[in-house]
């Protein structure tokens, strides 16, 4: 089996009594995507805030490409290979998704503290943008502040974000959520084509979309991972159905 | 565009008012003129730091204080024939403004650095009061100083020189003013579109969006927080010879605040803004000050009109909404 590019190994997180992350440990293989499911609470969120390094996991260890990142900043895991979309949009309102993704792009190209000529004249820059933001169909709405784009093309730009990193692996948070059925449709077979150029881990909660996309799934019900498998897997099992239905005994 | 234009009138209008006012053998006035040319260079300065990077810093004044005293402490050991510095290196007084800027930016750059390391791991109001609290430090050291003429300040009797000039010359002082905030105004153009400039914009936009983008905002703010101090004490400098004296006053929190005042009269984060705050500034200051005391009653107002009613500033009336790149 070829060697994980991003591995969760132990990860705990707790807040006072609640055990928010408990003992997890996943791994993100080339050329997959993982989907991340549980009902609301089972700390997909804290999950993802360990990942990115927005939160610090109490004991455990996160792995990008065989090299330890547990104590890198937000920024550094950027850096490392790591492109994060949040999920509620998280981009600067009062200029365009083209500005936001410049930079992001810039991120990637380096020269932050260069003093000399023009970002948005930059025609490297310039190019990672602009094909990122073709990529999720934006290239039309990309020059207008993101504060008068609607909530899906808002997230369409932080897809665009992401892709200009031109990451090792994705880290996805509900992607879907508030998009109508054509940006779904559209994002899906965006993802679909990603994982092969990295892999993604996926929280989401359109379940449609999950069993079609997922390589496989992991079940995180109260901060601990209940089961990892294929999507038929999964669907097959007891356990996690008893968990959807909040039927446990 | 329309803002470029407005932004060139507004250039074009400081040396147009001394002309006239030199031709007219009003001299006075082409002091007023200078000082709102200082004043503007001290308010571009800080709007690189407010307008663009989002900190709200009310401790500039220890930056343009700082400045200001490089001046008068040069221009001190000048007049006094005695060493600035006896041990283990002596170091002479100069009374030559290019190595009195070097300095007196250097100084304050430092003293930017690690004011701004502390202050920039707080945010919001945290911010605002670790700075002043920082520039009050600065100031109760002036104060305290007595070397350098303690809570009197020191008097700065003849000008600091400049190689080629008669700096003793009003016009010809102005004409340095001048150049030295054309210079400003350039540095920050040009800082804004660079990819530096981009980062320290997105720190104000959106912090997570510039981690999430592989940029830590920290050492980008802080870089900007540096700069911004740096082009204050270049104009520190140049008021303390416009008017003679440098003391604690320039160290003042007041100061701060006035900086802050014409960068948001202007409009924050518009690069020609604080011309025209500091214009309006000294134009309130030396009429609506000639009438009454309470000047600053109606400068208040006219501060309230702003923020209410027209947050673009006063470029913001004149040349519309702020452009989205």
């Amino acid at each position: 089996m070829a060697e994980p590019i991003l591995a969760l190994r132990g990860l705990s997180k707790s807040f006072g009594a609640l055990k928010a992350t408990d003992d997890v440990s996943l791994d993100l293989r080339p050329g997959e995507i993982h989907a991340l499911i549980g009902p609301n609470g089972a700390g997909k969120s804290t999950l993802i805030g360990q990942i990115a390094g927005s939160v610090v996991p109490d004991a455990g260890e996160v792995w990008l490409g065989g090299r330890q990142i547990t104590g890198l900043s937000v920024a550094a895991r950027a850096r490392a290979g790591l492109a994060r979309s949040f999920q509620v949009s998280s981009l600067a309102m009062e200029v365009s998704a083209r500005v936001n993704v410049r930079l992001a792009a810039q991120g990637r190209a380096g020269g932050t503290y260069r003093l000399w000529g023009s970002a948005s004249r930059d025609s490297r820059l310039a190019a990672a943008a602009e094909a990122a933001l073709a990529r999720v169909g934006l290239e039309a709405r990309a020059d207008i502040p993101v504060a008068e784009l609607s909530h899906g093309e808002r997230r369409l730009a932080e897809m665009a974000c992401a892709l200009a990193l031109a990451p090792r692996v994705f880290l996805l948070d509900e992607p879907m959520a508030g998009l109508g059925a054509d940006g779904t449709a559209r994002l899906t077979a965006l993802l679909d084509g990603l994982r092969h150029e990295a892999p993604i881990l996926l929280v989401e909660h359109d379940m449609d979309a999950v069993f079609r996309l997922a390589d496989r799934i992991s079940v995180l019900v109260y901060g601990r991972v209940i089961l990892t498998g294929t999507p038929d897997e999964i669907r097959a099992s007891r356990e996690v159905r008893e968990a959807y239905l909040g039927e446990e005994a | 565009m329309r803002e470029g234009l407005v932004n060139l009138a507004l250039i074009a209008l400081l040396p147009l008012v001394a002309l006239g006012a030199q031709a007219a053998g009003e001299t006075y006035f082409v002091t007023l003129v200078t000082k709102a040319t200082i004043l503007a260079l001290a308010g571009i300065g800080l709007n690189l730091a407010l307008g663009v990077g989002g900190m709200v810093s009310l401790g500039h004044a220890a930056f343009f204080g700082i400045g200001g005293y490089a001046a008068g402490i040069a221009a001190h050991h000048v007049f006094a024939g005695t060493p600035v510095l006896g041990w283990p290196l002596t170091v002479e007084g100069t009374d030559q403004m290019p190595l009195i800027w070097l300095a007196g930016i250097a100084a304050a750059g430092l003293a930017a650095a690690a004011i701004g390391a502390v202050s920039l791991r707080t945010q919001g109001v945290h911010f605002i009061m670790i700075t002043l609290a920082f520039a009050q430090m600065v100031y109760y050291l002036g104060v305290s100083w007595k070397a350098y003429g303690g809570e009197d300040g020191l008097p700065i009797y003849l000008r600091n020189q400049f190689p080629g000039l008669d700096t003793g010359d009003a016009m010809q002082f102005f004409a340095l003013a001048f150049a030295c905030l054309l210079a400003g105004v350039a540095l920050v153009w040009q800082v804004s579109r660079s990819r530096f400039g981009q980062a320290l914009a997105m720190a104000r936009m959106n912090e997570a969006r510039l981690a999430a983008s592989g940029i830590s905002p920290y050492p980008v703010r802080l870089a900007g927080f540096v700069l911004s101090g740096m082009i204050v004490a270049l104009a520190g400098a140049l008021f303390a010879d416009l008017n003679g004296f440098t003391g604690p006053s320039m160290l003042s929190w007041h100061r701060s605040g006035e900086i802050m005042v014409l960068v948001i009269l202007g409009g924050v984060g518009r690069l020609c803004g604080p011309l025209a705050g500091a214009m309006l500034f000294v134009a309130f200051e030396t009429w609506l000050g000639g009438l009454t005391d309470r000047w600053q009653l109606f400068l208040g107002l006219v501060l309230l009109g702003v923020v209410l009613f027209a947050r673009g500033g006063l470029i913001g009336m004149l040349a519309g909404r702020a452009r989205h790149g």
